[in-house]
């Protein structure tokens, strides 16, 4: 006779898709995923470990990939230091968190709105744009880096702030994600809403925006990496120091690692590249619940 | 101004003149309110540019003297003059591409398959764990994987392998073809686990739970077969998104080998692609106009693999 407590973990109920809770079938996924799920781990892990390392530990022979003695001795050299230009390192983490913020905010906005548009409203050119945004999502931005420069430069964004957020703000993906999203609210919502006198305005921001709140948590992770992680419009587009952001400071730090400052070097770019990855971490974690809460609530089909 | 843009549409009600234009406006004014910014952004910063490599690949362009028209001859060049495009960056490029495209992409798949079979906590878990190496790129890897691909003795592969005894002498990982290819491959492969992953992951759950029972009643028992003929048909928007950001995230990671090698060209074009190539003579040579050329030729391989995959996925309807 079994038990009940054989039952609950044998049972029916919780194999298959999306299950409520453990089971012994799923025994075999845990076995593949948690080895796959380390190794996966492994460079985290060293971000982690290795900006806490202090300078004997970074150089041991032979190398150990945990650190022993934790110190915050690479920060405060980090924060202490000035780049070989004389900007403090504070200003370069400063911009990156304005460009970022802005960023986010103005994809949204910038998104949204034109999803709404091709989702929801009739107008003649509407597949005709969707199909353009669709091929678009192959898009290489890496492809047309030249002509892009010379697009900038003639619009004289040349070494502004604005150069960092204009450029990433278009995003094929972004659109293209919120459209099918917003074609899953049923037209009735909208029309309901028009009865009751709302304007496109109204049902913009009253009825859409809150109900694609899984795909803007989407939007605004996608904006977030490409703008916080974003060195190559500093090293393409800015030649005033002080407008750089923080990915291409880091940037110059691994390349000088290799040169005569190597013992230096090291320990400030570990300390540098935990920075860089935290908010990255932080912000997928907070978001990511957000999505699967906005997921199972929102009914979308 | 706003007349003359609404011209061409009210063409057929000319005789209306402006009561035409205030219907239009009444009727589609608001749409086009809503796309302008975007719109805008699209177009200086993704149509101009694609338009410009297009035209300058025509061109002879060393960015000192203005364009001129010199035809079909950077694509000539290309083909018949650039021995190393043909004997190591097409090559690289299609190996790279092949490997991480296809590879990663079935990867991203059976991973979100297998979370999905997990319950809520363990799930969101291992889909953070797998995520993770994506979130960052570039810069921030860069630290780690110069670190444990160190040239030296107390890089972390050479240390482990001269532990175990495989090597008896340090191997310089980085700077040596032969292993150069390998290390950008596993590299990449790494941070696969991208927003298509994702797009995949949430695709899976949203299948209606019901499709499994009726299959399953009518005698479907392989997990297999639930794979091929329920998961995957039910979730063609989605594969075919996933699709596209690995073909678009495999040709955007080119940039990888010289990254990891610290130098363009990379040791003896182990590790050159396409984008390294325009690089080259885009910004080391200044050959803007052959470098608009391979961009286009970039351009079209993502467009061509992209339609490949389009085959593959499109919905039936």
């Amino acid at each position: 006779m079994k038990s009940a407590w054989i039952r609950k973990y044998t049972g029916v109920r919780n194999r298959g898709i999306n299950p409520q809770g453990f089971h012994v079938s799923q025994i075999k996924f845990y076995l593949l995923l948690i080895p796959l799920a380390a190794f996966m781990l492994l460079p985290v892990v060293f971000i982690f470990s290795n900006a806490f390392k202090p300078p004997d530990e970074l150089f041991a022979f032979p190398p150990r990939f945990f650190v022993i003695h934790p110190t915050f001795k690479n920060f405060t050299d980090l924060f202490s230091k000035l780049s070989t230009s004389g900007i403090p390192v504070s200003r370069y983490l400063f911009n990156s968190i304005i460009i970022t913020l802005v960023s986010v905010a103005a994809s949204i906005l910038v998104s949204s709105t034109a999803a709404f548009a091709l989702s929801k409203k009739n107008f003649k050119l509407k597949q005709t744009l969707f199909a353009i945004n669709t091929i678009a999502l192959m898009f290489v931005p890496i492809a047309v880096t030249i002509p892009r420069f010379l697009v900038i430069e003639r619009l004289n964004l040349l070494d502004t702030f604005w150069v960092h957020i204009l450029p990433g703000l278009a995003m094929p993906v972004g659109l293209f994600l919120l459209k099918q999203f917003i074609d899953g609210i049923p037209n009735e919502v909208i029309e309901a809403a028009q009865i009751d006198g709302a304007n496109d305005l109204h049902i913009y921001w009253r009825i859409i925006l809150p109900m694609i709140r899984p795909a803007l948590a989407t939007i605004a992770i996608l904006t977030f990496q490409a703008a916080w992680n974003n060195a190559e419009t500093s090293t393409l587009y800015i030649n005033n120091e002080s407008l750089k952001s923080f990915a291409f400071y880091l940037g110059t730090l691994t390349s000088t690692a290799t040169g005569a400052n190597a013992v230096a070097g090291q320990g400030i770019a570990a300390a540098a590249a935990l920075i860089m990855f935290l908010p990255n971490l932080i912000i997928f974690i907070f978001l990511q619940s957000q999505v699967m809460s906005t997921m199972s609530h929102s009914g979308l089909k | 101004m706003q007349i003359n843009r609404s011209l061409p549409l009210t063409a057929s009600g000319q005789a209306k003149g402006k009561s035409t234009f205030r219907q239009w406006l009444d009727k589609e004014g608001s749409a086009y309110a809503f796309l302008s910014g975007y719109a805008l952004l699209f177009i200086i910063f993704i149509v101009v540019p694609v338009l410009a490599a297009v035209i300058l690949s025509f061109t002879f362009f060393d960015t000192i003297q203005l364009p001129h028209f010199i035809g079909l001859q950077n694509y000539i060049n290309l083909i018949t003059q650039d021995d190393t495009f043909m004997r190591y960056v097409l090559p690289n490029t299609i190996q790279f591409a092949v490997i991480v495209g296809p590879g990663g992409y079935a990867l991203a798949f059976l991973l979100a398959w297998v979370l999905a079979q997990l319950p809520k906590i363990p799930r969101t878990l291992f889909a953070l764990v797998l995520y993770s190496p994506s979130m960052t790129s570039g810069v921030a890897m860069a630290v780690v994987w110069k670190t444990l691909f160190s040239g030296d003795q107390i890089g972390y592969l050479n240390s482990l392998l001269m532990n175990i005894g495989l090597v008896q002498e340090p191997i310089q990982w980085l700077q040596s073809p032969q292993y150069l290819m390998t290390i950008m491959i596993v590299v990449t492969l790494w941070s696969s686990m991208g927003i298509g992953f994702l797009a995949m992951l949430a695709g899976i759950l949203e299948i209606n739970p019901e499709l499994y029972e009726a299959a399953a009643l009518d005698g479907m028992s392989s997990r297999w077969q639930e794979i091929f003929y329920i998961t995957i048909p039910s979730m063609r928007p989605q594969m075919l998104f996933g699709a596209v950001m690995a073909i678009v995230g495999t040709f955007q990671a080119g940039a990888i080998g010289v990254m990891l090698s610290g130098s363009n060209p990379t040791p003896q074009y182990a590790g050159q692609l396409i984008v390294n190539h325009i690089e080259d003579y885009g910004f080391l040579r200044y050959e803007m106009g052959y470098a608009a050329a391979v961009s286009v030729v970039l351009l079209l391989m993502v467009l061509l693999f992209a339609r490949v995959s389009n085959r593959l996925f499109a919905s039936e309807d």
